[in-house]
């Protein structure tokens, strides 16, 4: 029995893999519509979520599984002082998988020693994320037709984004990937990330504040939310937040091919005009999510037939 | 000083000075039955000062190479030294440090272990497993 904690619980090959089997859901829904009958997706969501949940949930019904669960700490046992390992006992009763969120990290990997269907994590904190990074993955090899050979470039929190460094850690193990890290002083990625992910691996990479200056050379432009919690000071927050604000005008050097991703909520950093733009691909990204949890689904309960 | 020599223990030398205590304390020796000796600022020709533990019955170092790598473990046996090595750092180690993190869930499930796992064994680098931050020493 196999669960989902980390992306790197996952090798290349079977990130391949499951790319291969949403792409083909994508080609041939109906061929998947029937593969998990009689099956139940339990969601246990001990913190609020929209996009995550509701694309768990959709990914199950399109499968033909049902669902059940909560999607809030105060509707469960939880609120009674219930542990991890005890809900997840007892949910395995109930369902085939169980896809876990919760507010304190390492929760998903103390339900997975405990339960006896798989486990998904769907977000532990700022640990870890790993169907947004599949979702990532996903999104640039349909848009760009490869996982190597590509430049990348991070825009926004990369000291607390958890997306950018689990996608990060991800990419580091295809070849010909250069990194591009763009961000405040305040928000740089974080030194471990660079010493244990790039260093050890070998990827190039660069840091820089100037977005405009590093945009022609990017195949992805992976934007993030900056957070105006993290800064200390006012004004570096309005100074710093403006710069970026992704505009039509600032994407005039942009390669005709880009990729622009976002793993979404979005406040303001991409402006609404660029929605139309071919190259913004955030919410491709979102329907993406859903077809790679459908692949992960089918692979993780393995008599799904 | 004299102290007196042991016939089926374990020495525990190269001990920097001042971490005695902590060794002592790391290795719950105040529970064992058995003799335990401990030496504080013993003249060292490579270290100048060092610390010593000698212990009368073997016990469970399992976990001494996380501490310090660089001790030196000697095996006594019917009064003869049979062994001696510097502990490896092991690959994993339980309730020996708790995580610092305020959002492990360690910090909510009270019954939980604490473990920790050697990530980088060149840099000597513990992770917790539950949320991967860096053990501190």
């Amino acid at each position: 029995m196999r669960s989902l904690i980390s992306i790197l619980d996952l090798s290349v090959q079977e990130i391949d893999e499951l790319i291969a089997v949403a792409n083909d859901i994508i080609d041939n829904p109906k061929n998947y519509a029937e593969k998990c009958h009689g099956k139940k997706l339990a969601t246990l969501f001990f913190e609020p979520s929209t996009r995550t949940r509701l694309s768990f949930e959709a990914a199950m019904y399109e499968l033909g599984g049902n669902v059940l669960g909560f999607s809030e700490a105060q509707s469960s046992s939880a609120a009674k002082g219930e542990s991890v390992a005890d809900t997840v006992r007892t949910v395995s009763c109930y369902a085939d998988i169980i896809a876990m969120r919760h507010p304190k990290e390492g929760a998903p990997l103390v339900a997975s020693m405990n339960a006896s269907v798989p486990i998904i994590n769907a977000g532990d904190g700022g640990h870890n994320h790993p169907t947004q990074t599949l979702t990532d993955l996903l999104t640039i090899q349909r848009e760009k037709g490869r996982l190597n050979n590509l430049t990348v470039g991070f825009c926004g929190d990369l000291k607390f984004g958890r997306t950018v460094h689990s996608l990060i850690e991800a990419l580091s193990r295809y070849t010909g990937i250069k990194i591009i890290l763009i961000s405040p002083e305040e928000l740089k990625l974080p030194s471990y990330v660079k010493q244990d992910v790039l260093q050890k691996h070998n990827i190039e990479y660069v840091q820089t504040t100037d977005l405009e200056a590093v945009m022609p050379e990017l195949d992805i432009l992976y934007m993030t939310r900056v957070q105006r919690e993290r800064f200390f000071n006012e004004e570096d927050y309005l100074r710093l937040k403006d710069s970026y604000i992704l505009t039509p005008e600032k994407l005039q050097t942009a390669k005709s091919d880009l990729a622009i991703l976002h793993p979404l909520p979005r406040v303001n950093e991409i402006a609404v005009a660029i929605d139309a733009d071919p190259r913004a691909c955030y919410f491709r990204q979102v329907l993406n999510g859903k077809f790679v949890r459908m692949a992960l689904i089918l692979k993780l309960l393995e008599e799904c037939v | 000083m004299k102290i007196d020599s042991i016939k089926n223990g374990i020495v525990i030398d190269h001990i920097k000075a001042g971490e005695g205590m902590k060794i002592y304390n790391f290795l719950n020796l105040d529970k064992q039955d058995c003799t335990v000796a401990l030496i504080k600022n013993a003249t060292s020709k490579q270290m100048e000062r060092k610390d010593i533990i000698k212990v009368d019955c073997f016990i469970d170092l399992t976990a001494l190479g996380y501490i310090d790598p660089n001790i030196t473990i000697n095996v006594i046996r019917d009064g003869e030294l049979v062994e001696k090595y510097h502990p490896e750092l092991p690959e994993k180690i339980v309730n020996v440090v708790r995580c610092k993190n305020p959002r492990c869930i360690t910090t909510t499930e009270q019954e939980l272990p604490h473990v920790f796992k050697l990530t980088d064994a060149g840099r000597q680098v513990y992770r917790c497993i539950y949320c991967e931050t860096k053990a501190e020493r």
